[in-house]
């Protein structure tokens, strides 16, 4: 057999097993009317409730525009951050990930596949906003789309990495949903995900300033809003990327297969 | 070639030493019980066999890999079937021996496995409907998807009732018709005495004794023979019961008599259990 033949029969059974991974992690997702509900639904939601409640223009927009880029922003913390995180401190305590280990599918496509996975619930959701907002409120599509596309993804990649990297910290099944939320909802309210934060207490902006949604919704409201190229932002991708760069390595070294000994 | 050798494992949780020098072999399509009492090392035990645990020292090959540095195809041949695993609620149990099926490179028929598990009639029910029994079936289910050589049972039929238990028997002995070779944990002897060739108790993390089931029977404790004389239960306890039955009855013959409610019983695996796993007390008192 030459290299190049070798080469393929081993890739082919690689690719086949990312690609059977992938549908498992969608199948798995979209039954669970939970994860369907508070992760793909309630975001919309509260974009056509939020859309109809401001009005008038903020940044030199529309209001609806506005709090579209802020749900989309939303929309990644929600999907990337708790409700990957969420699904892995479950799978690990319920010994899934465990028995997972003891099959032929390595580690590494197991990650690929759920991380690619939430990437995609996160841009089906990304286009549901759009098209509602386009129904309901007039809104635009993004006027560089390769831009658009490539926020989404960075900002799927920042907030997997803190939310594989939250999964890593909270020890018990019990109460993850109730940790990840109160780090989620403050962070979305003072972030500006669901409105300006002028008006908030100087302390409570300051909180906001360090937190990775506030650079996210930044480079949404650039890209979306202003047209600009997303490479027009290097401050705020620096913020995401270093946010990125720590769930990531606490990720690495934190992270466990195993429920907890009972 | 033996499915799995172990010679001196060893391994230590921080002070705790969980498993203290192990020795054992288990030849290919034998199913080989681990029998002990809770805490006793098995579990870490097969947790190292199976490749989850790193050990501290001694030597193991399992279908002739080393579980830290496995090759590559030895995880297509095992199944494995954890104390505690749930799966996805809300997926059918097609769906999750399809899922299963997925990562294997020669799977079996996923609805001959369901029918071997005795699932066809719930296939396209969700596992959160399942009963605990059904879901462990399942757990086999899934273990077995991969139609592996080698397949680790951890106490796999701890609490289930006792009609469950006997069902998860019958399953347990179609492996063996099977040709498959089995490792099975547990702490119940009469599950051991049932389907293991040969069992291993193990305490305190290491193995006090390996044989078949008869011969722990026959080697460690004595014969019992029971009868009433005048009114009262007399109980001798002997290495050679024949002589002393001999003796007994001709006594008694002699005499005249009948000795009463005469039984003559061999001590069964719960005996010999009880009687190994308590001698560490009594050597504690002495």
């Amino acid at each position: 057999m030459s290299a190049e033949a070798i080469r393929i029969a081993v890739r082919r059974p690689a690719r086949r097993l990312l690609l059977h991974q992938l549908r498992s992690e969608q199948l798995v997702f979209w039954r669970s009317r939970e994860a369907a509900f508070f992760i793909f639904i309630f975001p919309l939601l509260l974009f056509v409730l939020l859309g109809s409640v401001y009005s008038g223009h903020y940044q030199g927009v529309p209001a609806a525009w506005a709090v579209l880029a802020g749900l989309v922003g939303y929309g990644c913390a929600n999907t990337a951050f708790a409700g990957l995180a969420i699904q892995l401190v479950v799978r690990r305590e319920n010994g899934i990930l465990k028995r997972l280990r003891s099959t032929p599918l390595p580690p590494a496509t197991y990650v690929v596949a759920l991380l690619v996975s939430t990437l995609a619930v996160f841009a089906l959701q990304t286009v549901a906003l759009l098209l509602l907002g386009r129904a309901f409120y007039g809104t635009p599509f993004p006027p560089d789309w390769g831009s658009f596309v490539a926020i989404i993804v960075i900002g799927a990649a920042a907030f997997a990495a803190l939310g594989t990297a939250t999964a890593s910290a909270i020890r018990s099944a019990e109460g993850s949903s109730a940790v990840v939320n109160f780090i989620l909802l403050p962070m979305a309210f003072l972030t500006g995900s669901f409105g300006p934060v002028h008006k908030y207490p100087a302390v409570l902006r300051a909180i906001g300033d360090v937190l990775p949604l506030k650079y996210f919704v930044k480079l949404v409201n650039a890209v979306y809003l202003h047209g600009h190229g997303f490479w027009t932002q290097p401050g705020a991708l620096a913020v995401l990327g270093a946010w990125g760069a720590a769930g990531l390595v606490f990720t690495v070294f934190k992270f466990r297969w195993e429920p907890r000994e009972s | 070639m033996p499915a799995i050798e172990v010679n001196g494992l060893r391994k230590a949780y921080g002070s705790l030493e969980a498993v203290r020098g192990v020795d054992f072999t288990i030849e290919e399509g034998e199913v080989f019980g681990l029998l002990g009492p809770n805490g006793a090392g098995k579990t870490t035990t097969v947790e190292i066999l199976e490749g989850y645990r790193k050990r501290d020292a001694g030597e193991v090959r399992v279908l002739g890999s080393d579980p830290e540095r496995p090759a590559p195809e030895f995880r297509e041949r095992i199944g494995v079937v954890l104390q505690q695993a749930q799966l996805w609620p809300n997926l059918t149990v097609r769906e999750t021996h399809a899922i299963f099926a997925g990562y294997y490179r020669a799977p079996r028929d996923v609805d001959e496995v369901i029918a071997l598990v005795g699932l066809r009639e719930k296939a396209g029910a969700r596992v959160k409907t399942l009963s605990g029994g059904q879901k462990r079936r399942l757990d086999l289910g899934i273990a077995l998807v991969g139609d592996p050589d080698l397949v680790f049972l951890d106490e796999p039929t701890t609490g289930f009732d006792p009609a469950a238990r006997r069902a998860a028997w019958e399953m347990i002995r179609s492996l063996r018709s099977l040709g498959k070779t089995v490792l099975l944990t547990t702490h119940y002897l009469d599950e051991a005495e049932q389907l293991a060739d040969r069992v291993a108790v193990m305490r305190e993390g290491q193995i006090v004794r390996v044989g078949t089931p008869r011969e722990l029977t026959s080697t460690d404790l004595q014969t019992e023979i029971r009868y009433r004389q005048n009114g009262e239960e007399v109980l001798v306890r002997t290495d050679e019961p024949t002589r002393v039955l001999a003796e007994l009855t001709s006594a008694a013959v002699a005499r005249g008599e009948e000795l009463e409610g005469l039984q003559v019983r061999r001590p069964s695996l719960e005996e010999v259990y009880l009687a190994l796993t308590a001698e560490q007390e009594a050597e504690v008192e002495a």
